[in-house]
């Protein structure tokens, strides 16, 4: 059995090696498809769950949404826009997003509003106004556990983006479903091509949080570690 | 006379139904007792074994994490790496070696809740305060004592989050097994696809959210009956 399984595994990168037009060309889609669902999600869950956890308030919205949202099947979301939206690139975009929201809005919320009130406090009466103290000493501080949640949405969305082979094709996805043309290989080599791209887009989201982070507060930047804040 | 072609009777689809208006529910009521009832059976099922397994995996490893320091980072590695796997891949790259059956589906689902429990589990226990585990040498506790009457206890709230984000996740990924198994709510929805049949895939959705909603909220009950100290001072 063991032997068998190496031997799936070898072939397969022979696949990707052989086959490395048709795989450049679907990792390349699953990179677009992923960077757009990544880019909207930030764009819609990082300014709310930041404002809200500057005021300390609507903490039952930032947590309640990201709940429902994750008890929303990413199949389901797509199914229900393939009925409806029709196929392609938008119901895709549309299913990701709802899958990469609710880590991102409430690492964001919970980072904001856990900053130490003492620093806080300090800031404010060093005479900074409210949005320096957010600029200057809120978010700095949040960004550890900010960017944790960016990078799990970020690997969340990248493996999930192969169910959107079954709504209209495109990315890696569409290898893993077809079976019956590429075979085990097909389908191995797709998926170690999946999981690297998975694990890929969180290193290079790490090197960005190192790039933002103040020197003053550079520790070691942690490698992939989901941290996905559940409130109690 | 000759036989004419047998043609088999299917009943007759609703107006609502050949139209594939929104949502139809008369073909819910009709599919219930077939269709959607055992799917749901079945989801709960799938659900409750991956937990069950899942916690049970993640505990002796966070038990042991917390009395051996190195039995860490190597559990955290595995069970991060595991997470980054597809779902759709891990289900199909399971087949060659347990074949078309639901212990394919559920060793991947066991899988992806190792990370989240075992960090939660881990967490809770190392949050009892040192004066506390101090207070109960001083009582003269065995270090099984401590951890059975102090340290398990005040893991509690860590743990029972932890397992609300596991069943919630793994009721949305059960969805997913239907491409390897006929079973789980899964099955309705991606028979209904290539037929756009709205009733199906929203009935059947519903269903999955639904059921997941409802074991949250199950959760929250069970560790408030739990951790009966954890709500007394909160009344100001």
């Amino acid at each position: 059995m063991t032997v068998a399984a190496l031997d799936v595994f070898l072939n397969s990168l022979d696949f990707i090696v052989d086959r490395r037009e048709l795989i450049l060309d679907k990792t390349w889609e699953h990179v677009q498809l992923s960077a757009v669902a990544l880019a909207v999600s930030i764009a819609l869950a990082v300014p709310v769950g930041v404002v809200l956890g500057h005021l300390h308030r609507g903490s039952f919205l930032a947590v309640n949404l990201a709940n429902v949202g994750r008890a929303l099947p990413t199949l389901v979301v797509i199914a229900v826009g393939v009925a409806f939206l029709g196929i392609g690139f938008a119901n895709q975009v549309v299913a990701l997003v709802v899958l990469g929201v609710p880590p991102i809005l409430t690492n964001a919320y919970v980072a904001v509003d856990e900053v130490e009130p003492d620093a806080v406090e300090a800031a404010r009466g060093m005479g900074m106004t409210p949005s320096q103290v957010l600029r200057r000493i809120e978010l700095p501080l949040a960004l550890p556990l900010l960017f944790a949640g960016i990078r799990t949405a970020a690997v969340f969305i990248v493996a999930t983006a192969t169910i959107a082979a079954i709504a209209g094709g495109g990315g890696l996805g569409e290898i893993l479903v077809n079976q019956a043309s590429y075979r085990v290989e097909g389908l191995v080599g797709a998926a170690i091509c999946v999981s690297l791209l998975a694990l890929a887009a969180d290193a290079g989201l790490g090197l960005v949080q190192r790039a933002l982070t103040p020197r003053g507060l550079k520790e070691e930047v942690p490698a992939f570690e989901p941290d996905v804040r559940s409130v109690v | 006379m000759t036989a004419g072609p047998v043609i088999p009777d299917f009943g007759e689809a609703s107006d609502c139904v050949s139209e594939n208006r929104t949502f139809c529910s008369d073909w819910v009521r009709e599919n219930w007792d077939p269709v959607l009832q055992p799917a749901l059976v079945e989801h709960v099922k799938l659900t409750l074994i991956a937990v069950v397994v899942g916690f049970a995996i993640s505990l002796v490893a966070a038990l042991l994490a917390h009395r051996l320091r190195h039995v860490e980072r190597p559990f955290a590695i595995a069970s991060a790496v595991i997470y980054t796997i597809p779902s759709l891949a891990l289900f199909q790259l399971l087949v060659p070696i347990t074949g078309l059956t639901v212990t394919t589906v559920e060793v991947a689902l066991v899988g992806y809740t190792l990370l989240i429990l075992f960090r939660n589990i881990l967490t809770g226990l190392r949050s009892a305060p040192p004066e506390v585990l101090e207070a109960a040498r001083g009582m003269g506790l065995t270090g099984t004592q401590t951890l059975f009457r102090v340290e398990l206890p005040l893991a509690l709230p860590a743990i029972v989050a932890g397992l609300r984000v596991a069943v919630v996740s793994t009721i949305a990924l059960a969805t997913v097994a239907a491409f390897v198994v006929s079973e789980g709510l899964g099955v309705p929805i991606l028979g209904a696809l290539p037929l756009n049949f709205k009733t199906e895939i929203i009935a059947a959705g519903a269903l999955a959210v639904g059921l997941a909603i409802v074991a949250d909220a199950m959760l929250v009950v069970v560790q408030r009956l739990l951790t009966p100290w954890a709500y007394t001072r909160r009344v100001a």
